[in-house]
């Protein structure tokens, strides 16, 4: 069968996407475009494109994500590129200098793109200046940033409302924590999005209330009229009495169910990164209704969007990475 | 020291000297490894300063080395020629090495190292408790026989109250300085930069000044209610200079000291991650970095300090989290303070006195002055001297040094200890 031919993108302007900061509302844009584009790719028979022939991505795990580490892999496979899954349990390597020294052992293998998930914040900051010829994505970091998880939680808002901009979104549970929860504000708030942010002080940032979202403690008035209810996976040993008294008490407070999203505006939908907590921040009745729930959505968005900005990264020409893409190292 | 050769004349010096409030033109005479009086040049060596500025050797109230436990990041060896480079004679080292320094031979050990090793004036600072542990009281008084120029516990304060009560009460029978680092253990845990909207916003766990303000009013009390003479240790936040405040017109016996950088950095410098920003205390708002400038001016913070603290390659080059505390900062303790001369904030007398008169006032030495009968350790100046600061060059074993890249002014172009030249900067 006949490859399809693909309108050529403009040259993608960032060496690497560490955080949705790297990325101006442009550019965002054209991201989802793109992702529009590949979609069908990832639903029909066909799902191969030979974009990025004879590129080598490595997906380098430091933390467990099957559902992460796939989505890069069948991107990465998707486009035509070979992928290399090296997942480092940080149980078996020494913290830290491991990372550099990674970085080292990388280099002389000469990847094009490298997909990276840490524990620490900035761990994918730091490899970005380690790396050579290499484009980094950050698939999360510590409590910093996962940008293509924003990237896929708005190009499903889109497919479903056929707009980001104007809808009230609100993030509700763990955003001290979260990661999602920060690309996400930067993200949406970019597009355009009235962003809300629910959840116990104790589980909100310091000055939390300079983000630009609005900030409720009271899940019902944080909810109210949202057009999106956005669940974040809570950690259960965040919930043993350090940061919330009980599992049941934020279940009662802040876990989503059918009464408080009643209050929500008509025609509602909830999405969540995955993987849940059932019956600590949702409920399985709305979880798994199919008229309210984006969570299958947002899985097979999440490939689409991961084509599109491996093809954004591996079209960058300048030379804020030493060698280029493809250069090998 | 040895026997102290040839007197030397500084002539055509800028004299500035906090002790005596003098900053005017003038010659200063050496002789037999102290100031003398004016008198015939006869043989002595005479140097033209040319109108730079001479004054009394810098006294830094906060030094860590490697030595002994660690030479890989510093010796004491290695320590005195950055310090020499930065006009810094006289350097009190923390006692918080392997072993930790907390009994009088281990305190004389290090004296006699500092001897041995540097003609810098090594003066070791005795851990107030066994181990630094907080628990049992050290031999604070053979320690202070011993020749231990204050006590302290390290990177962080005497956890249980009562020890340390106990601490500064004992210490009070012999006059002795008991530094506190004054930051709560518990809210301490795991934080990493100042707890604010940066911080949050780069998922790092912050550590707000409340933890260093519990800790400081804490002690304060404790020093009311035993008489002791306590030493707040690099503060940092707006909060605790209210409560220094209030203490010192209560007529409580406390004092404190700020790190340098501190007083020229801010928590933006953290900016993308950079390690080498990542200090104990953290860096904190422009606000606090201001207010604890004024308390300079205003002589409320009466020291000033390096805080140095080396760190290799290897435990800064990490992720953010996992990355050492901590500055080689001997070098630019002098350049960096003298922006905020340049910068027109602090006018130089009063931003000298709290490296020089300061220290030696709370310390109880005879250096920090350029007055007649003082020891004669004094630098010269160019206070002007325009540079781009480059860790590479440094001496100190560990470069990290947050001014890596920062136009600075300041060059040291000698430096004398006992009257004898040590450093120059040709």
């Amino acid at each position: 069968m006949t490859e399809p031919v693909l309108p050529p993108r403009q040259p993608f302007t960032r060496p690497h996407l560490l955080q949705i900061g790297d990325l101006n509302r442009l550019e965002a844009l054209e991201l989802l475009d793109r992702a529009r584009l590949f979609l069908p790719f990832t639903q029909g028979r066909d799902k191969k494109l030979s974009v990025l022939k004879g590129r080598t991505l490595i997906n380098l795990f430091f933390e467990n994500s099957t559902r992460t580490q796939a989505s890069f892999e069948l991107a990465g496979k998707r486009m035509g590129a070979d992928v290399v899954n090296m997942s480092v349990k940080s149980s078996s390597v020494a913290k830290g200098e491991t990372l550099l020294d990674t970085a080292a052992t990388l280099n002389a293998m000469g990847p094009d793109l490298l997909v990276i998930r840490h524990g620490a914040s900035g761990a994918a900051q730091l490899l970005a200046r380690k790396m050579v010829g290499c484009a980094v994505i950050n698939a999360g970091d510590g409590k910093h940033e996962h940008p293509t998880q924003a990237l896929l939680d708005a190009f499903t808002m889109l497919r479903t409302f056929g707009r980001v901009e104007g809808l009230t979104v609100a993030v509700c549970g763990d955003v001290l924590h979260s990661r999602v929860a920060r690309s996400n504000v930067a993200l949406l708030s970019m597009l355009g999005a009235r962003v809300r942010l629910v959840g116990p002080p104790t589980l909100m940032p310091t000055d939390v209330g300079r983000w630009g979202a609005d900030v409720f403690h009271d899940m019902r008035r944080g909810i109210a009229g949202a057009d999106v209810v956005m669940m974040l996976r809570l950690q259960l040993e965040r919930m043993d009495g350090g940061f919330v008294p009980s599992a049941r008490e934020f279940f009662r407070f802040y876990g989503l169910d059918r009464e408080k999203l009643a209050l929500a505006a008509p025609g509602v939908r909830v999405m969540h990164p995955g993987p849940m907590n059932r019956g600590v921040e949702i409920d399985s009745d709305v979880a798994d209704d199919e008229r309210v729930s984006l969570i299958a959505d947002q899985v097979e968005s999440g490939v689409a969007v991961r084509m599109a900005v491996l093809e954004a990264l591996a079209s960058y020409g300048g030379n804020g990475r030493a060698g280029g893409a493809g250069d090998p190292a | 020291m040895t026997q102290a050769s040839r007197p030397t004349l500084f002539v055509n010096a800028r004299i500035v000297d906090p002790a005596s409030g003098r900053d005017e033109p003038g010659e200063l005479f050496v002789a037999g490894g102290r100031i003398a009086p004016p008198g015939p040049a006869g043989d002595a060596l005479v140097v033209d300063c040319e109108g730079q500025a001479l004054l009394p050797g810098l006294i830094d109230m906060r030094v860590s080395t490697g030595e002994p436990g660690s030479e890989h990041r510093e010796t004491i060896r290695s320590a005195g020629n950055a310090a020499m480079r930065g006009g810094i004679t006289s350097i009190v080292l923390q006692p918080d090495t392997s072993p930790v320094i907390d009994d009088a031979a281990l305190v004389t050990y290090v004296r006699q190292r500092g001897l041995d090793q540097t003609r810098v004036r090594v003066l070791p600072a005795g851990a107030c408790t066994r181990g630094l542990k907080g628990r049992e009281m050290a031999e604070l008084g053979l320690m202070d026989e011993a020749g231990a120029i204050l006590f302290t516990n390290g990177a962080a304060p005497v956890r249980d109250t009562r020890v340390m009560q106990r601490i500064l009460s004992y210490a009070s029978a012999f006059g002795a300085l008991v530094a506190s680092r004054p930051e709560d253990p518990a809210l301490a845990e795991g934080a990493v930069m100042h707890a604010g909207e940066l911080a949050s916003r780069l998922g790092l766990a912050g550590l707000p000044a409340a933890a260093e303000t519990i800790i400081a009013e804490r002690d304060i009390e404790l020093a009311a209610l035993t008489g002791g003479r306590l030493l707040l240790d690099m503060v940092s936040a707006e909060p605790t200079l209210e409560r220094l405040e209030r203490a010192r017109a209560r007529g409580i016996e406390v004092s404190a000291s700020v790190s340098v950088h501190h007083l020229t950095l801010n928590e933006t410098d953290v900016g993308d991650y950079r390690t080498f920003a990542k200090l104990s205390p953290p860096l904190r708002r422009e606000q606090d970095r201001l207010a604890l400038v004024d308390a300079v001016r205003s002589g409320l913070i009466e020291a000033v300090v390096s805080g140095h603290d080396p760190r290799p390659a290897e435990e800064k080059r990490l992720p953010f989290d996992e990355a050492a505390f901590g500055a080689s900062a001997l070098e630019t303790l002098l350049p960096a303070l003298l922006n905020l001369y340049h910068n027109g904030s602090v006018e130089l007398i009063d931003l000298i006195r709290p490296v020089t008169s300061g220290p030696a006032q709370l310390l109880g030495l005879e250096t920090g002055t350029l007055a007649q009968g003082a020891p004669a350790d004094v630098i010269l100046v160019d206070l002007g001297w325009p540079f781009r600061f480059d860790a590479a060059t440094m001496v100190s074993k560990s470069r990290n040094s947050p001014y890596d890249g920062h136009r600075l002014q300041g060059r040291v172009l000698g430096t004398w200890v006992g009257g004898e030249r040590v450093y120059s900067a040709d």
